[in-house]
């Protein structure tokens, strides 16, 4: 398993330089919007490897609440940070695109405040993991997770209503599509999820290797008085 | 397009700092091992 | 004696913590202080014509109650904390739900009577006139109101083992209440304009209600047994 790893690694890089090859100089250039359209490469398979964290993270909660595996919750917290990383990524790409497109800054795009919303809740999740003092904090956090998760759907319907009754510019909608530009997309994609897991995976180790310090830092504590006598 | 430079180097940016942080409070932990089973 | 029934506890548990509400009377009084400054401080900030009011009093309204209602939330488990009740819970054979009805049930009420006050001032400062149908704004506020205090009730509770206790409730309340105060805002505007009708916005706050009552009333449990 461990040597997995470094496979996953060289993987991950070529896949990256193979569709950054790709989407900058493969893909042809877009009709309306021009080259700019080329963040979309990164834009949207950032979102979408955001939204696969984020989903192994109430996948993991849920498995923790029922187990109380700690590796369960390891693997939460992992998929939590990563995935706040990649969110970020969308909402600082999402506004470099609107710009030169539209002339604006931000939009209420449903996409894009979907991703706002998102990052909202796992920031929050992230701060409570971090200011619990209570020695039960894997379940609140994985409690938290359940109750973002159920947010989404009425997230996204509120919006999309919103939408529908105060119109607003779409980010990347439209635009004419070509096969090569498709092909762009899926290696990149696919790039961004390996590397999503490949970090993930990192994080998830370093989260391991941390509960295993804090635990031989328990037991040299109490170990200590006795031997000092 | 400096706009489209931006993003994906931003992205980079982000990505790499973030890599950074897990390696720092890697070597940090492994230091506190470290020193947790030389007593 | 039979088990005791759950509405039976819950019943009681309320009564108790209204009863204690009324007495204590220093909470009730510093709380509809804080809501007439917030009606005030908006008011002096947002000054405007008869026709924009009826356009954007959705959002200051409900933003006000949000705010009025976040300091009652810290309140109330505040107290329990105090006088170690948590723990006589804990112990006590009664269901962890009717614990959280009540306290729920107990925040609506503390919440409802601060937004009853709060609204005619409203009313007043911005000229306020429903174009649409009125009795909605009721059902409305209902819904909304015990969507934020059925979350912020739970959230309360998960808080209480935090530092910075008081700034961690919003802090995880105001994310996941969005579509929820998307929704009062977008409803009472609609209302208040006549321009769209509120029903979507209705239906979609009685979804959120439900969801999270159930996930509040599923999962409480875990967090009031979580040390």
């Amino acid at each position: 398993m461990k040597r997995a790893f470094p496979i996953l690694a060289v993987l991950t890089v070529a896949l990256l330089c193979y569709g950054l090859y790709q989407a900058l100089w493969v893909a042809p250039t877009e009709k309306t919007m021009g080259d700019v359209q080329r963040i979309f490469y990164y834009h949207v398979p950032s979102a979408w490897t955001a939204g696969v964290l984020f989903l192994v993270n109430f996948l993991a909660s849920i498995a923790y609440l029922m187990s109380r595996n700690p590796k369960a919750d390891a693997l939460a917290v992992a998929a939590a940070e990563v995935g706040v990383v990649f969110c970020t990524i969308v909402l600082v790409t999402g506004p470099i695109w609107a710009r030169p497109v539209w002339g604006i800054w931000w939009t209420w795009d449903l996409r894009l405040t979907l991703t706002l919303v998102l990052w909202l809740i796992y920031v929050s999740y992230l701060l409570l993991r971090r200011f619990s003092t209570s020695g039960q904090t894997p379940v609140m956090a994985a409690v938290l997770a359940i109750f973002g998760t159920l947010d989404i759907p009425l997230v996204y319907f509120s919006i999309w209503f919103f939408r529908t009754q105060h119109p607003q510019p779409v980010i990347g909608g439209g635009g004419s599509i070509d096969p090569r530009m498709l092909h762009a997309f899926f290696v990149n994609l696919i790039a961004f999820t390996c590397f999503g897991a490949l970090i993930c995976w990192a994080r998830y180790r370093l989260e391991v290797l941390r509960r295993e310090v804090e635990e031989t830092q328990a037991l040299e504590s109490l170990l200590e008085p006795r031997s000092a006598r | 397009m400096s706009y489209l430079y931006a993003a994906y180097i931003i992205t980079w940016v982000i990505h790499i700092a973030y890599m950074g942080t897990l390696v720092r409070r890697y070597r940090q932990l492994r230091q506190e091992m470290e020193d947790l089973k030389r007593r | 004696m039979g088990k005791p029934s759950l509405i039976g506890i819950t019943r009681a548990t309320l009564l108790k913590d209204l009863r204690l509400e009324w007495r204590s009377k220093d909470a009730i009084n510093s709380m509809l202080f804080f809501a007439l400054l917030v009606v005030v401080i908006f008011s002096f900030s947002f000054d405007p014509t008869a026709e924009e009011s009826r356009r954007i009093a959705g959002g200051l309204v409900w933003v006000s109650f949000l705010f009025a209602a976040v300091v009652a939330l810290n309140q109330t488990w505040a107290r329990e904390l105090r006088n170690q009740v948590l723990d006589a819970y804990r112990v006590s054979p009664a269901p962890a739900n009717s614990l959280f009805m009540a306290k729920s049930v107990g925040n609506f009420v503390f919440v409802a009577v601060l937004e009853a006050l709060m609204t005619p001032l409203f009313i007043v400062f911005y000229n306020l006139r429903a174009a649409g149908p009125a009795y909605q704004l009721l059902i409305v506020a209902v819904l909304g109101t015990w969507a934020l205090v059925v979350n912020g009730t739970f959230f309360a509770a998960i808080s209480l083992r935090t530092r910075s206790r008081e700034i961690m409730l919003p802090l995880l309340l105001f994310p996941i209440s969005i579509p929820a105060l998307l929704a009062m805002v977008e409803a009472t505007s609609s209302i208040l304009t006549g321009e769209f009708s509120a029903r979507f916005w209705i239906v979609l706050l009685v979804a959120y209600d439900v969801v999270f009552t159930m996930a509040s009333l599923f999962l409480f449990e875990l967090v009031l047994h979580a040390e």
